[in-house]
């Protein structure tokens, strides 16, 4: 069992040289059966691990990862949060997980560092301008704070950006969240894990599904794996881009495709970059991480793909919009690039639901942005599991949408042309 | 990038094409009657293949036309194209 830390339990750390730390959680090994199952240990699963322990007294669960924790797109994303969508469900969703995000240090006993710093989104033209101020006041009828900043405020709060009218793309302005921000992504899921496992869940590293067993009704009865057959009769999925792959398993389509999805970090400089900027017209995101690296998102690449790598010339287009946005980094050099495999609906807005086959819940869809959502959708796939039918929050994200006609389109969520 | 054979043009870099998706995916006919299952299927489901994966591909800056491609998702390396029609 880990101990809880404090400021106190620091200090001591610290006075007897950092060796007294424990692991954080047990590497379990699987048991027979168990009375829920979450595959796919990135941060939305291993949250839904922990809610349905913590909110639903559900404790005798399993986390199935193939890898190990945080080695998905829980690492592999630019940590930005923000929950600025324009329409009503998107809102109530994001909004829903930014709450959780102000908490989640204290709620985990873990420092996740969510840091809200603001995201600033750029205008270019007419148009940009026009959607951001549709946004905006979208927004503000549900409750979410974005406001609009002129060139020089926008300057004044981000003082590296260039708004001279000699760009080709020059800045007309920009939508501030002031409450978003970026956290650290790797202390998301290790905090989940860790408050997960305290409460009794194991979490299976190296533990690859390969099938979904169903009984003579159709319901599932357990997953095969590499390490054997786990029995359960609830058994939720959240693997992001290999979503499709598994509900293949129990026959499950969906409508889904997977990206690579590419992100870069620059050699780590002090303190310049203050907020977040983000920009789809040019396509540029950028941030700086408590290291001092910049953090840049680039775009998908044009084809489906598994390699989680991306094409060099859709990094060097990013780069090419930074280098004009931040004259100042110019000069810095690359340090790595390496890509998530995304998986992205035609509505660009999340599925977490309940699927044609008893017993089954998925949380997939968050294509080029599901960090940010990473405690919401973990608590709504929990709930979603724990009462098998959906919380209000995801009523409407449901497979069915598409057949129905009731899209919920984002197109324009990502805030990049993605 | 990508080298895409152009079945008329030969090996070019990916900029010069646009991706147009799955390949072989036939779209139902009026007919047919087609419910909302088969609609939904037609437009939006996917084999978002991790493997062998058959696609469309345009070569938008140069012969403009159409062609299928066969390549591996889980190392992009491609196969084979063949024109529209072919197998």
């Amino acid at each position: 069992m880990t101990s809880r830390f404090s400021g106190w339990s620091l200090l001591l750390g610290g006075l007897s040289g950092q060796r007294r730390w424990q692991q954080q959680w047990r590497a379990a090994t699987p048991k027979r059966g168990y009375e829920a199952i979450i595959v796919g240990g990135g941060g939305h699963g291993l949250g839904a691990a922990y809610y349905l322990a913590k909110q639903h007294g559900i404790r005798n669960v399993a986390v199935l990862e193939k890898g190990w924790i945080g080695g998905g797109n829980t690492g592999r994303n630019t940590t930005i949060i923000r929950s600025n969508y324009l329409w009503d469900e998107s809102a109530a969703i994001y909004e829903h997980a930014l709450k959780l995000w102000e908490g989640l240090s204290s709620e985990l006993n873990y420092n996740v560092m969510y840091s809200p710093r603001g995201v600033l989104m750029l205008a270019h033209n007419v148009h940009d301008e026009q959607v951001a101020k549709r946004h905006i006041h979208a927004n503000y009828a549900n409750g979410v704070d974005n406001e609009w900043l002129t060139p020089q405020q926008a300057k004044e709060y981000c003082p590296p950006l260039n708004i001279s009218d000699n760009l080709r793309y020059p800045v007309l302005g920009g939508a501030l969240q002031r409450r978003g921000g970026t956290a650290r992504h790797d202390a998301v899921a290790w905090g989940y894990a860790r408050a997960a496992d305290a409460l009794g869940v194991d979490i299976i590293e190296n533990c690859e599904v390969t099938g979904i067993r169903r009984d003579a009704n159709g319901e599932v009865t357990g997953v095969e794996t590499n390490r054997g057959t786990i029995e359960s009769r609830r058994i939720g999925v959240s693997a992001a881009g290999h979503s499709t792959v598994v509900m293949q398993m129990a026959g499950v389509r969906l409508p889904l495709e997977s990206y690579p999805l590419q992100a870069l970090v620059s050699e780590p400089i002090k303190p310049v970059m203050p907020c977040v900027v983000m920009s789809n017209s040019v396509h540029a995101y950028v941030s700086q991480s408590d290291k001092g690296e910049l953090v840049i998102g680039a775009s998908t690449d044009a084809y489906t793909s598994y390699t989680q790598r991306g094409a060099l010339h859709v990094s060097m287009h990013t780069l090419e919009a930074i280098c004009e946005l931040f004259p100042a980094f110019r000069r810095l050099r690359m340090l790595r690039n390496w890509g998530g495999i995304v998986d992205v609906t035609p509505d660009r807005s999340p599925i977490i639901a309940k699927t044609p086959v008893p017993g089954l819940y998925v949380n997939c869809g968050w294509g080029t942005g599901g960090f940010k959502a990473t405690p919401g959708a973990g608590h709504l796939l929990a709930w979603t599991m724990a009462h098998d039918a959906p919380h209000a929050l995801n009523a409407a994200f449901t497979i069915e949408r598409f057949r129905d006609g009731t899209l919920i389109d984002e197109a324009a969520a990502a805030a990049v042309n993605h | 990038m990508l080298i895409i054979p152009c079945p008329y043009c030969g090996p070019r870099p990916e900029l010069e094409f646009s991706y147009g998706g799955q390949a072989h995916v036939t779209r139902p006919t009026a007919a047919s009657n087609p419910s909302p299952a088969e609609w939904n299927a037609f437009q939006y489901e996917r084999a978002n293949l991790k493997g062998l994966h058959a696609e469309r591909w345009r070569h938008i800056h140069g012969c403009a036309r159409f062609f299928n491609v066969v390549r591996d998702t889980t190392t992009d390396e491609i196969l084979r194209s063949y024109r529209s029609g072919e197998k």
